[in-house]
């Protein structure tokens, strides 16, 4: 690229010169009249000088930082029970058949293009998305009272709908479960939402704490926001019967408590999508209002293609109909539209009864599996008399058991067994395998045995 | 009922538009009010590298659908900055670049913004008036507060320079500064070679961060470097500055939402700090980016083949662009049309600010069901040889029967 003596007033029009003055105006003062470089700024060249010069490191994510550690160890017995994504028994990562059949149909039709989605996301995708959770004969689906738009997976979802929530609704605070997945009270933060807690794991049955939980939203003022974990509690694992969901949905409707579920392993749970959606439906049937945010990472497998959706039942069709002008306003200046291959792969299993029902197979076979580990462990454990009851760890649901180890214990499991998991405690069942689970016996044997 | 009481919304201009356009019968109606590039034919068009790329993938059996890590595609990540940047970039060389896979150029935008609110000194951000339409809502929400330069001249449609470098000059020391790095939305009005280094200069001698905006690369010339030299002109120098890059227009890939948040840095201490504190703005928000999109630029950017056939495509859709330009102001000049019309072939890119107002506009809606924004913005890449005539016929009569 040339460079020109802009200064220079040579060869110029009026109109060149008098931004030539302008400029050596502006630029007085500072090193910008010569030409080839500018040095004075903090925006500029040089060591130190950035603007950003004063950041701090953030702390490395502490899901993410296990997964690293393993990756670092070169122990060729170490096993990643870190991250929440399904593994194989071969302890591979898995893309279901009909994901792969999807998307092969996708990829050859030519008629398909590439076009902006509308912000609200692929209006199939959210139509058949809203009848897989609520049910299709959904009574709030008929009479048109369910907005429903397509976000990033779970967390987009959450996000836009927190986002939507601290603009729109009267109570600002939203209350999460104790614990929760670390990302919730983030999330809910920069939302612009306020975010408390509620009791919810009890540490000494390694079960439900249902007398704490309803005393603490007995105790939440009236309106306020309730984030619900719709099955398979994360990191937990710990559920209500439905028994305890008919008192807690009754207790928040008295109180006009707003539910906010996070459905992130619907179908992943139990082996079934009905079943697993029960406590959601049971607050839709009795006509009230609620948000969910719903994900399609695990049960169908799609992580990385970040497909999810958002849905808010309302009280009546035209409430609908304006809340969803509302959450195109969050969605805009976040991303304009939201990504087409995982919704279209999602559409494309959801219209079809083939595709779905092999769907439905997969996924029970990936819920059987990970059961099936939660079995193992549990005799494993059993057949070697580890000390303490282990019950739990076939009583919990989901990808995920909150083993009851302290840091301390996990430390050592890593150390002496290179075993990852979170500081909490918390393993991913789906990262088990028959064999690997007498390593995981004998370390927490160890581990328990030894007192730390 | 806690959803009861909202405000119906007022609809976006662009959304009035559409709706009218999409309400209208007329077998000859023409929409030259959206921003995606249209065939010959009239029709979107998906590029052969890119239909070649996902077929790839898709035969690929060893590939998997695992989460990406926070900051996207590595390889994405690092092929994307060298397009913009150019190969031989120092700052690259020099570890100084952080660039992480954002959901295209307006969530680059909108990540790199919350950064900024949070640990920029400046929460002040200037755009050009006019600018894109969701630019001040991206900043706005990300907490920045939102100023104007001046930018667009209606006497000569072209650039209000004088108006630019006084704005700019005014500005607090270290407010950002959004620069469209070329083809500018919605006016098509792009400053000279010249008239960039000296906006350079002014930003750097008043210290303000550049933030472009890079939607066209490759667009605007057909040619990705020439696209490129704003940008690079502002890295050469050392400074730093951060760019939303988007490969919506120039891949067509619209719907895949992929693009990424370059800052580069003046150090690669500073760097990796930095990099550390866009994660935690990511996480929140979607926790990590989409494969797809990123697996087909990866695919088409490191393959040369795949590289140059997307090159002699971009030109295609470029040059068509400019072929479009050309046809339009010749029409105009046939039919005698009042006024300078050259601004039509002056102005680059995807969109030309015609100079129209809002009655013409309307007008020509009405009487020749052709539709344009408001403010008098088509899009040049919705026109083909065929509907030309029919445009130039509309802007004929809207000029000579209404002021």
């Amino acid at each position: 690229m040339k460079t020109n003596d802009f200064s220079s007033s040579s060869s110029s029009s009026p109109s060149d010169r008098r931004i030539g003055a302008l400029l050596r105006h502006l630029t007085a003062g500072t090193d910008a009249d010569r030409v080839s470089s500018v040095f004075a700024s903090p925006t500029s060249g040089g060591a130190g000088g950035s603007v950003f010069a004063h950041l701090v490191q953030a702390p490395e994510d502490a899901i993410l930082g296990v997964t690293i550690a393993y990756n670092k160890d070169p122990s060729p017995i170490k096993l990643n029970l870190g991250v929440g994504a399904y593994r194989t028994e071969e302890g591979k990562p898995l893309v279901l058949n009909v994901v792969r059949k999807a998307e092969q149909q996708l990829i050859n039709d030519r008629s398909r293009i590439k076009e902006y989605l509308p912000i609200v996301g692929l209006v199939e995708f959210n139509k058949l998305s809203a009848k897989l959770i609520l049910g299709a004969d959904s009574p709030a689906i008929r009479e048109n009272r369910v907005t429903t738009v397509e976000c990033l997976s779970g967390t987009g979802s959450l996000r836009v709908g927190g986002e939507f929530l601290a603009r729109h609704y009267h109570q600002k605070t939203i209350y999460i479960p104790q614990p929760t997945w670390g990302n919730h009270p983030k999330i809910f933060t920069l939302a612009g939402l306020s975010v408390k807690t509620y009791r919810y794991y009890d540490p000494s049955t390694r079960g439900l704490n249902f007398q704490g939980l309803l005393e603490d939203l007995s105790a939440a003022p009236q309106g306020s926001i309730v984030l619900l974990h719709a099955c398979a509690h994360n990191p937990t694992g710990v559920d209500p019967t439905l028994e305890q969901w008919e008192q807690i949905r009754k207790l928040m409707r008295s109180k006009g408590l707003m539910p906010f579920f996070d459905s992130a392993y619907q179908g992943f749970a139990s082996g079934s999508l009905d079943t697993d959606a029960k406590p959601i439906r049971m607050f839709v049937a009795d006509g009230g209002e609620l948000l969910v945010a719903q994900s399609y990472a695990k049960n169908m497998g799609l992580y990385g293609e970040r497909v999810g959706a958002l849905s808010i039942v309302c009280k009546a069709a035209d409430v609908a109909g304006r809340v969803e002008s509302q959450l195109k306003l969050v969605i805009r200046p976040m991303y304009s539209n939201p990504p087409i291959h995982g919704a279209s792969i999602v559409a494309v299993i959801l219209r079809d009864r083939n595709l779905f029902n092999e769907w439905t197979l997969e996924l029970k076979a990936m819920a059987d599996r990970i059961i099936s580990m939660r079995k193992q462990l549990f005799e494993a454990l059993r057949a070697r008399g580890t000390p303490g009851d282990w019950t739990h760890i076939i009583k919990q649901i989901g990808m995920f058991t909150f083993t009851g180890l302290n840091p301390a214990q996990v430390s050592y499991m890593t150390k002496e067994y290179h075993i990852y998991m979170t500081s909490d405690g918390r393993i991913s069942m789906a990262g088990l395998s028959s064999k690997t689970v007498p390593h995981l016996a004998d370390a927490i044997h160890a581990v328990v045995t030894k007192a730390l | 009922m806690p959803f009861s009481s909202h405000t119906t919304l007022s609809t976006a201009l662009i959304g009035t538009v559409y709706f009218a356009s999409r309400d209208d019968p007329s077998p000859v109606k023409l929409n030259l009010s959206g921003g995606s590039y249209r065939s010959e034919e009239g029709k979107p068009l998906v590029l052969q590298a890119v239909r070649r790329a996902e077929q790839q993938l898709a035969n690929d059996m060893s590939r998997d659908k695992d989460y990406l890590p926070l900051d996207g595609l590595a390889e994405f990540n690092k092929l994307s900055a060298k397009l913009i940047l150019g190969d031989e970039s120092s700052a690259v060389k020099e570890n100084r670049v952080v660039t992480i896979q954002c959901l295209s150029g307006t969530g680059s935008l909108r990540v790199g913004a919350e950064f900024l609110a949070k640990h920029n000194q400046e929460r002040v951000i200037f755009v050009s008036n006019p600018t894109w339409g969701n630019h001040p809502n991206i900043f706005s929400l990300a907490g920045m507060s939102v100023e104007y330069y001046r930018y667009y001249d209606p006497k000569t449609r072209g650039l209000d320079f004088k108006g630019m470098l006084e704005d700019l000059g005014a500005a607090p020391s270290g407010a950002i500064v959004v620069l469209q790095a070329c083809a500018h939305n919605p006016t098509g009005v792009d400053p000279t070679l010249k008239q960039w280094e000296q906006i350079r200069q002014v930003v750097r001698s008043k210290s303000l961060l550049p933030f472009f905006d890079n939607a066209y690369q490759g667009f605007a010339s057909g040619d990705l470097e020439s696209d490129a030299q704003a940008v690079r002109m502002f890295v050469n120098d050392g400074g730093e500055c951060l760019i939303a890059q988007s490969f919506a227009k120039n891949m067509g890939l619209y719907g895949e939402r992929i693009g990424a948040l370059t800052i580069v840095c003046t150090s690669e201490d500073v760097a990796r700090k930095v990099k550390s504190q866009l994660l935690l703005v990511v996480r929140p928000m979607y926790l990590s980016p989409p494969i797809h999109g990123a697996s087909i630029v990866t695919t088409i950017l490191k393959n040369s083949d795949m590289y140059n056939d997307w090159t002699v495509e971009l030109k295609g859709m470029a040059n068509r662009i400019l072929s479009m330009r050309k046809q339009l102001n010749e029409a105009l000049q046939a039919r005698g049309t009042p006024g300078d019309w050259s601004h039509i072939i002056r102005q680059i890119g995807m969109f030309s600010f015609t100079g129209l107002n809002e009655k013409q506009v309307r007008f020509i809606a009405k009487e020749y069901h052709i539709y344009m924004n408001y403010d008098g913005r088509v899009s040049i890449a919705g026109l083909s040889s065929k509907t030309v005539s029919q445009l130039a016929d509309a802007i004929h009569a809207a000029v000579t029967r209404m002021a």
